[in-house]
């Protein structure tokens, strides 16, 4: 696969990787996609009272490109509002990474990796 | 590490081969010096390619022991796939509309056979076990009275699994069918006998074994039984008929030099070094990685195939971390259709870990120390990529992936 600069720089050195305790109430975790498609991405968001996101971690599995979304989603979102974290869109992503369009899944994949991740801090508000 | 190593290091020889340089050297002089046409029986360029194209052919039927008589160049193995299965079937065909074949079998074979479908003959695709092996049992009671044909590669291209050739070659003469073989793979590593093999039709590539892509054979057993295909390309009559089209010389003569070099390693036992290598990868990758699954047959393969499942890594990220190492993948993502190999989902592997298969082919100009950089670079990305991967970590945690509910895209 031919991919951009942009893609080959986040896999070879991803941003952000690694886990938050999910246990913790600021921290929201979105786990999307399966393992029988091919990828699985893990992100987690770190919010704090104001509604900011402080922090953001993610693991993936999943081809280069599949890793590049991700580790661009967590440079994206952190330090964003959640309001505004809900706005990035596949579209920004797959732009940004300059996306073959046989991997435009990717970055949709990392889009709903955010919705997860903050309908899941949302879940553990009303919850508690 | 090595720092003369040529990179990236082509361990892809399952895909193909370079040329070896001797079979250049040999092919050179029929491009210029000797360029005449072996149809021309008038005048000395004919008749100096005519005999080169006559040289070429007895040392391809001597590399499977058969006679020159009973060997048709073709363009590659995909045509001597082709003209096989359809010239076979179609010859046949008052005789018998239904072919046997086998699922793992190259898309050479499965799409001749899906086209013969589309013509009113009837196909038998024999499933593999968990190892990649039919059953000769299945085989037996699939064959019918209407059955003409039966194809079974040697060696699978992607796993490497040898099915057992010589007793399918026994059962087809005991039921009086033809048994076709696409040898591919398996030329350049492992002794091959027609006659005691019981084979009627043979496919031959001759860039699988260090000859130059564009040309291959098929072997049509003359003796008994006699085999007759109706050809798929018309035209001049070439190749007494089966094949018209002017032949290739100075690709025939790269075929034939690599098919004589190919049978003098296997009498020398280059193919116990390419296995040394193939084994001491391995090894090597076994020693310093968990959760390693081996896609086929261990005893029955190729000596030069390792296909692996490295768990919880997905396959085209792999290769983008190990780029210094030419090699393939089973993955999805690797391929147009979006669909992890069938092959190995033949074999009931699962679709998980069919996205994390990598298929390393090693060849006559590998070496050690190629060998030792690769299991030291894999392993680092392995690692690099388990310590990114959400799966590994899950597992590591003890949670059985499959207690989830994943979200299918």
């Amino acid at each position: 696969m031919a991919y951009s600069q942009k893609v080959i720089d986040h896999y070879e050195n991803p941003q952000n990787v690694g886990s938050m305790d999910k246990a913790d109430p600021q921290v929201g975790t979105g786990l999307v996609g399966a393992p029988a498609c091919g990828d699985v991405m893990k992100l987690q968001l770190k919010i704090n009272d104001d509604g900011i996101i402080e922090d953001a971690k993610f693991k993936t599995f999943g081809c280069g490109s599949a890793i590049a979304s991700s580790s661009l989603v967590t440079t994206m979102v952190k330090g964003k509002s959640v309001m505004d974290a809900e706005q990035v869109s596949n579209a920004d992503i797959a732009r940004e990474l300059a996306l073959p369009p046989v991997k435009i899944h990717c970055s949709v994949l990392a889009e709903d990796a955010i919705k997860a991740a903050i309908a899941d801090y949302r879940k553990k508000r009303t919850d508690s | 590490m090595s720092t003369e190593l040529k990179l990236p290091l082509y361990f892809d020889n399952n895909a193909t081969t370079p040329c070896d340089p001797r079979v250049v050297e040999a092919m050179v002089p029929y491009l210029f010096q000797h360029f005449g046409n072996p149809a021309s029986r008038a005048h000395a360029y004919g008749w100096a390619a005519r005999e080169a194209v006559e040289v070429a052919r007895e040392q391809v039927a001597s590399l499977i022991g058969a006679s020159p008589k009973e060997i048709v160049f073709t363009s590659g193995a995909t045509e001597s796939d082709n003209l096989a299965i359809k010239g076979a079937a179609r010859y046949s065909a008052r005789k018998g509309k239904h072919l046997i074949t086998v699922a793992t079998e190259h898309k050479a074979i499965l799409d001749s056979c899906h086209a013969l479908e589309r013509e009113g003959f009837e196909i038998t695709y024999l499933e593999v076990d968990a190892e990649g092996l039919i059953s000769l049992d299945a085989l037996r009671k699939a064959i019918r009275d209407d059955t003409t044909l039966v194809s079974v590669m040697y060696a699978n291209n992607e796993i490497g699994v040898l099915q057992p050739v010589a007793e399918i070659g026994a059962i087809c003469r005991e039921k009086g069918v033809l048994f076709h073989c696409d040898a591919v793979q398996a030329l350049a590593y492992l002794p091959i006998d027609v006659k005691a093999m019981n084979i009627d039709l043979l496919s031959i590539s001759a860039h699988k074994m260090y000859g130059p892509k564009g040309v291959g054979a098929l072997f049509v057993r003359r003796g008994r039984p006699r085999v007759r295909v109706q050809p798929i390309i018309d035209g001049g009559g070439h190749e007494r008929g089966m094949r018209s089209g002017t032949l290739a010389t100075h690709q025939i003569v790269g075929l034939g030099k690599a098919a004589e070099l190919a049978q003098k390693a296997i009498q020398e036992g280059e193919i116990e070094r390419v296995r040394a290598l193939r084994d001491r990868l391995w090894h090597g990758l076994r020693a310093n990685l968990d959760e390693l699954y081996l896609n086929g047959s261990w005893e029955h393969r190729l000596p030069n195939n390792l296909n692996v499942s490295f768990a919880y890594v997905e396959g085209e990220a792999m290769m983008m971390g190990i780029k210094q190492i030419a090699c393939s993948s089973g993955s999805a993502c690797t391929s147009a259709s979006l669909e992890p190999s069938y092959v190995l989902r033949a074999m009931g592997v699962d679709v998980e870990l069919a996205h994390t298969s990598i298929r390393f082919g090693l060849g006559r100009f590998n070496t050690e120390a190629e060998v030792d950089y690769a299991i030291d670079l894999i392993t680092d990305k392995v690692r690099f990529l388990r310590e990114m991967s959400p799966l590994y970590e899950m597992v590591k945690e003890g949670i059985d992936l499959k207690s989830i509910q994943w979200t299918a895209h």
